[in-house]
């Protein structure tokens, strides 16, 4: 569990974090979203201790990260995978790291094995690629087999099956009962991965509100593709949705969910062809909650504090 | 795996082992401690062993009054000047490596504790950094006087003073480095506290010797590199310190920039 109780961190020229107050739940993949500049990294390296804040504290497992003896059996955190000595051996580098938390030798190769750079380990870093460096990152990460793991933009330079690999460990990490805690600028890369999601801009909380309810929210629009389309568009309508026939057939639905005008179709034995969540959509709604921050704000708070 | 480790200590001097030993193996494991280390003996012999030679050389066109002058433990420890450019570079490196390539990040997150982070980096440089120093010290200083034996011109080490003066090479060495390594912690970068600690052995003393006397004396004793002198010369100078006397005055330098150090790696921002 990570607590940030109006954490503030002010540079000289810049107020980076504006009075954050937010929790991390285990058991969960909780996404971190905002645009690049938010305050996104600032906020790990504050919950990380490399930053002081100006104002307002952060723990992990109920202390300040400082505070705990050998932080890596509580926390494994990747924030750049280029932050590392590119001379150092992939094996060395970690065993390094290992000892100073008294973590066992063997405990190395585990990890090498877990993110699959055991065929590489004894060469030097700096040959490595992106993908590779966020990989032995990910493995120094969880060297310690923490109970709060955290990730700063984890799929930059990743391949199509690094980013299927990493969305597969998340979901296994939160299952084992882990805080998984991941940033992204990304909203359709969260859709896939979190449960929940903390959204902030220009420093300051716009949501935190859980996926299914920002996505519900965004994806105002619905594809929907069917040779019955005629028929179909008025019974739309009369479920409340809002219809805007597009010149290849299609029809654009707004108002309704896919789940909905699914069940809507059979019901009326409507054959369909598609029914396509517009994922521009999410783009647009994260665009709008960062843009629009204070209304989004007021509708967000009112909609968490329904049952 | 974490059974039987008691996470919720709050940091003790206890803590410190497991960091040694983590930056022992960070130490090990770059190339450029090897290099920086053999260049630092490569330094101290050769150095020592050809200023032997050219001596040796030129032996029966000297004076007596030369002869009689010399110091030929000073003389084999001459490479030291050299030696310290490289021993100097890697304790700049232990720290300002971590600084440019960004793996302070990483290690902060693996030890939080900065002043005990400060103190396994600069306790383990201090070992590697003392024997290998010392050990090169000593083939210099057997090397020279073999060849200055040739003319009878060697000494002992039993002789007053010479097993002090080797020792003393191998510690002037350790504290210029030392002195590297808290720059960089302060300037956290390569190339400025390279700079700035060779602008303090070597460029400020050309500096001070430009004072009025007896201020260039008097201020030029305590300079590091004078300091050093005095520690590994055997013929008292009366432009130099005591032996014991440049001993402290460099362990002072040394410890007032690492005591800054230390305040800035706590404050700042990592």
């Amino acid at each position: 569990m990570i607590e940030a109780r109006g954490l503030t961190k002010r540079y000289p020229t810049a107020l980076a974090v504006d009075d954050l107050t937010f929790t991390v739940q285990p058991g969960l993949v909780t996404g971190f979203l905002g645009p690049n500049g938010a305050g996104k990294s600032t906020t790990m390296r504050l919950v990380l201790g490399l930053d002081r804040p100006t104002a307002g504290s952060v723990t992990v497992g109920g202390r300040r990260f400082a505070d705990h003896r050998y932080p890596m059996y509580e926390v494994g955190a990747l924030l750049d995978a280029g932050a590392i000595h590119p001379g150092r051996k992939a094996r060395e580098h970690l065993w390094g790291l290992a000892q100073s938390n008294r973590i066992p030798r063997t405990r190395v190769d585990e990890v090498l094995g877990i993110v699959g750079l055991d065929d590489v380990a004894g060469r030097r870093i700096g040959t490595f690629s992106l993908g590779m460096r966020q990989r032995l990152g990910i493995a120094a990460a969880l060297l310690g087999d923490p109970q709060v793991l955290m990730f700063d933009e984890p799929v930059n330079g990743l391949d199509p099956e690094g980013i299927v690999w990493i969305r597969t460990l998340f979901r296994a990490l939160a299952n084992e009962g882990r805080t998984v805690f991941v940033s992204s600028h990304l909203m359709s890369e969260m859709s896939l991965t979190a449960d929940h999601v903390i959204v902030i801009g220009r420093g300051r909380l716009i949501a935190d509100a859980p996926m299914r309810e920002l996505l519900v929210r965004g994806a105002a629009s619905v594809s929907v593709r069917s040779p019955d389309a005629a028929r179909f568009m008025p019974l739309l309508v009369d479920a409340g949705g809002r219809v805007e026939p597009g010149r290849d057939g299609s029809l654009t639905v707004t108002d309704l969910t896919s789940e909905v005008i699914g069940a809507l179709a059979a019901r009326h034995g409507v054959v369909l062809h598609e029914l396509t969540t517009q994922s521009a959509s999410l783009e647009e709604t994260f665009f709008e909650l960062t843009n629009d921050s204070v209304d989004f704000h007021g509708e967000v708070a009112t909609t968490r504090s329904m049952p | 795996m974490s059974t039987a480790i008691d996470t919720r200590d709050t940091p003790t001097a206890g803590a410190l082992t497991p960091v040694l030993r983590s930056e022992a193996t960070k130490l090990r494991t770059v190339r450029s401690t090897v290099w920086t280390l053999v260049a630092t003996v490569v330094a101290t012999v050769g150095i020592g062993t050809l200023l032997s030679l050219a001596r040796v050389s030129r032996w029966d066109q000297l004076s007596l009054r030369e002869r009689l002058s010399i110091d030929p433990t000073a003389i084999s420890l001459r490479g030291v000047f050299l030696a310290q450019l490289a021993i100097g570079v890697l304790g700049v490196l232990v720290i300002s490596a971590e600084y440019t390539t960004g793996m302070i990040r990483t290690t902060l997150t693996a030890v939080p504790h900065r002043r005990m982070l400060l103190f396994a980096k600069a306790g383990v440089f201090t070992v590697v950094a003392f024997v290998v120093s010392t050990i090169a010290a000593f083939i210099a200083f057997f090397a020279g006087q073999s060849v200055l034996a040739g003319k009878n011109a060697d000494v002992a080490l039993s002789d007053p003073g010479v097993l002090r003066a080797v020792l003393g090479a191998g510690v002037y060495l350790t504290l210029i480095g030392l002195l590297g390594l808290a720059l960089a912690t302060l300037l956290r970068r390569t190339a400025g506290a390279i700079a700035t600690l060779f602008g303090l052995v070597l460029v400020l003393p050309a500096l001070v010797d430009a004072l009025p006397s007896p201020w260039n004396t008097d201020v030029g004793k305590l300079l590091p590199i004078n300091a050093g002198r005095a520690m590994f010369t055997v013929r008292p100078n009366s432009n130099l310190l005591s032996p014991g006397g440049g001993l402290v005055a460099l362990l002072v330098t040394v410890g007032v920039v690492f005591v800054l150090a230390v305040v800035a790696i706590e404050r700042r921002d990592a």
